[in-house]
């Protein structure tokens, strides 16, 4: 049965050689390869339940009454965007877990994209022949981050409202141009044209969709053709030259399909169990209404804080005003993150003159510089994050939020330079005692076959 | 019959692979067999068919409380115990030896000169190649412009006049949330309120302001803006100047040794306005102070706009400070 299947398909596509080599593609085994695989998954779960929403969503911000189930929002005016998904939470059956999964799904996929890239970066996977691999990946990352931004932009309620008004002020801002900019993408002035909404809906579900699918095809292409990197393991002959791992049919498919569906299971426990952006909580959107403590999703906690760090100025030159103030935080530091990412490859060939093929990945003591710089990158985009939460802290703990801002002030310039010291000193010291054991290894060896020796004679 | 016999052919070479006697080598080594972990497997199996039919059980069954906490266990449960019987089944039962091969080719050295050979040779009968490159450079990015410019529609993106725009004018009077014209009498200290401009659309940034009373002693407005606050109460636009959120934080003294004065305060980034001295910036990324609207209280007692705000509402962009807040064409 089998044999007569693969007969049919190869003598009318020619595909038995390809099938053939993939069934026996190698994969090398350990865990931290999954993180991919994770957020590739989480893709699939968001496909999944986002064309589910799009049967019930309503991308119109045309004025409506609500008259639904939901007490508190009764009679209330608001978009036909924002009744829709409190329709979807609602009234349509199991809307609620699938929106709730959705949402989630988003956040796990940003999540495991940034730990993939973290494993990535600190074995040094991105070096020659992986650039080109390594680049669409962070070109993912960074898409991705402007497709959850829509995502929860167009429901129009409250917090997306804000979030908008944030995104317009950093459109605005863009020296020379942001005022044309802002005005060409929102349509007119903020709140902006009716039709900002479709512009959103028709971005979030297929432009943005359609580019993350194909960058996650060149993705998996690029990784296939190169084959996948490995930890050296000498006594098991893995190394630049060998690659040591399990086939993908039988062995890499059902931990795979497993490792699938636990992603599945967690989103949709998450999605049934534990209550994401309660939109009907936050009430529709209004230019003049804001609330407290409003927080985005994790994933752009980053450029909060950055907003917020930023001292009260405009750069004004002849009455112009050349930089306005969200620039720096709302934009330009998330691009120069994005540049030192996507240049890292070649920025770090430059300094170490290594120019070579790599298959074998590097241990992170053993690249102490790539290893610091990684972490000092990472303490700072994290830091800077933390400083988004200030306010939170505040009514926490009571700690003065101007206090907390000024302290960081400071510390987003000490900060990268102590980690990048640490981290160096840490990784040359782990050396060192590789070395020490080493060496006593070879030395135990050698007094081993010396006494074998002795005793012979 | 030849059927039959092909059949019969076909089973006899699976059960000579099966039990090793087949002509042809393995591929995949045999490995031990392992029935506990398919009995496993299949209990696995079964679980997620019951969580999967108790989903089905608990969609159907139209609306009971917690009904989505209960779609997501069945669900979850669902995909949870058959990615558990797929990893036993990965790692009890199928062969996981790991083997090696060689990495492919770094480098095709041929290939690629044969391509840069390929290409090269085909322009051999251009002789004006330059010539030929800047025409074609000129069609295509022509013909580029010419499929972008359908993009202006979009937007009124050659005339950022329109970021100017403010439907305030003096006489407008200002009304509340629920559209009765507000009274100074009403305006208390200590608080503050929100307030539109009467017959207009709301739904604009330039439209909301908040009202605030301070007792006249406090004022310290510029020279300017002497008449702007008749008996302490002062009118700023509600959108923040660093990121256009709406200012929905008013802090009153509560403390007065670390809140020296009344402030009002976005909430997205907490940019610090102070209502006494024209909306200067006291702390926070913006870059502007609030833009004032001047007020004046009518015969009856009614809040009125003396004028237009003294800039430009909202974010800055590059000509913000160049010229002041305008009237749209067309409004009255």
């Amino acid at each position: 049965m089998i044999r007569r299947v693969v007969g049919f398909l190869d003598s009318r596509s020619g595909g038995a050689p390809f099938i053939r080599a993939t069934l026996r593609y190698l994969f090398p085994d350990h865990w931290s390869f999954l993180l991919g695989e994770v957020a590739l998954y989480a893709f699939a779960v968001l496909l999944a339940t986002g064309i589910y929403l799009t049967f019930f969503f309503h991308p119109s911000l045309a004025d409506t009454v609500y008259h639904g189930s939901y007490a508190p929002l009764q009679g209330q005016k608001m978009s036909e965007a924002y009744k829709s998904v409190v329709d979807i939470s609602f009234r349509v059956k199991a809307g609620l877990l699938i929106r709730q999964t959705h949402h989630w799904a988003a956040d796990v996929f940003m999540a495991a994209i940034v730990l993939h890239l973290m494993r990535i970066f600190f074995t040094g996977a991105f070096r020659k022949p992986r650039e080109l691999t390594y680049v669409v990946g962070v070109l993912l990352l960074f898409t991705t981050l402007l497709e959850g931004y829509l995502g929860y932009s167009m429901v129009d309620d409250l917090l997306s409202g804000m979030g908008l008004a944030i995104g317009y002020g950093v459109a605005l801002s863009i020296p020379f141009i942001g005022g044309n900019l802002a005005l060409l993408i929102w349509g007119a002035p903020f709140p902006g044209d009716p039709s900002f909404e479709s512009r959103m809906y028709i971005a979030h579900v297929l432009l943005l969709p359609a580019l993350i699918a194909t960058l996650i095809v060149v993705h998996l292409v690029l990784v296939a053709s190169r084959h996948h990197t490995q930890f050296r393991r000498p006594q098991r002959g893995a190394g630049d030259r060998r690659l040591l791992g399990v086939p993908m049919f039988p062995a890499q498919v059902p931990r795979s399909l497993g490792l699938m569906l636990g992603v599945a299971a967690l989103l949709f426990f998450l999605g049934g169990l534990i209550q994401i952006n309660p939109i009907w909580l936050w009430g529709p959107y209004h230019v003049a209404q804001g609330t407290n403590g409003a927080q985005p999703d994790w994933y752009l906690g980053w450029l909060i804080g950055a907003l917020r760090l930023v001292p009260s100025f405009d750069v004004t030159i002849g009455g112009y005003t050349v930089v306005p103030n969200p620039f720096w935080g709302g934009a330009l530091f998330p691009l120069v993150v994005l540049a030192v990412l996507l240049g890292w490859p070649w920025i770090e060939r430059r300094i170490s003159g290594d120019r070579g093929f790599h298959n074998a990945l590097d241990r992170p003591r053993d690249a102490p510089g790539r290893t610091a710089f990684g972490a000092a990158l990472l303490s700072w985009v994290f830091l800077i994050f933390f400083a988004g939460s200030a306010d939170r802290i505040y009514l926490f703990l009571g700690w003065s939020y101007e206090a907390q801002i000024w302290i960081y002030r400071g510390l987003v310039f000490v900060l990268p330079i102590v980690v990048f010291l640490i981290t160096r000193r840490v990784c040359r010291e782990l050396q060192q005692i590789d070395a020490v054991d080493r060496r006593r290894e070879a030395g135990e060896a050698e007094t081993r076959t010396a006494g074998v020796s002795a005793s012979r004679a | 019959m030849r059927r039959l016999r092909a059949y019969a052919f076909a089973f006899g070479a699976m059960l000579g692979v099966a039990t090793g006697r087949g002509r042809r080598k393995r591929i995949v080594p045999e490995g031990p067999k392992a029935p506990a972990a398919e009995l496993w497997v299949v209990a696995l199996l079964l679980l997620s068919a019951v969580f999967a039919v108790g989903f089905i059980v608990v969609y159907a069954t139209g609306h009971w409380p917690n009904r989505t906490q209960f779609e997501g266990i069945a669900l979850g449960g669902s995909l949870a115990f058959m990615a558990a019987a797929l990893i036993v089944i990965g790692k009890r039962l199928v062969v996981t030896e790991e083997l090696t091969e060689d990495y492919p080719e770094q480098e095709h050295l041929r290939e690629q000169v044969e391509v840069s050979q390929i290409v090269r040779e085909s322009g051999s009968r251009f002789t004006r190649k330059r010539l030929m490159q800047g025409a074609a450079g000129a069609a295509a990015s022509a013909l580029g412009l010419a499929f972008l410019a359908p993009v202006l529609s979009l937007g009124p993106a050659l005339d950022t006049d329109e970021l100017r725009w403010s439907p305030w004018a003096r006489g407008k009077r200002l009304v509340s949330e629920d559209g009765n014209p507000l009274k100074a009498s009403e305006i208390e200290e200590n608080t503050f309120y929100t307030a539109y401009p009467e017959h207009s659309s709301r739904n604009d940034i330039a439209a909301p302001v908040v009202i605030v009373r301070l007792s006249p002693q406090a004022l310290k407005l510029p020279r300017a803006r002497r008449g702007w606050a008749p008996q302490g109460i002062l009118a700023y636009s509600k959108i923040c100047t660093h990121a256009g959120c709406a200012i929905a934080l008013y802090r009153k003294p509560t403390f007065p040794p670390i809140e020296p004065t009344p402030a009002l305060v976005c909430p997205c980034h907490y940019s610090t306005f102070d209502p006494a001295t024209g909306g200067s910036v006291l702390f926070g990324p913006a870059g502007r102070p609030l833009p004032q609207l001047p007020l004046a209280i009518d015969g009856a007692g009614h809040l009125r706009a003396a004028g237009n705000f003294s800039g430009p509402v909202g974010p800055s962009w590059w000509g913000v400070r160049k010229k002041p807040a305008i009237r749209p064409k067309g409004l009255e």
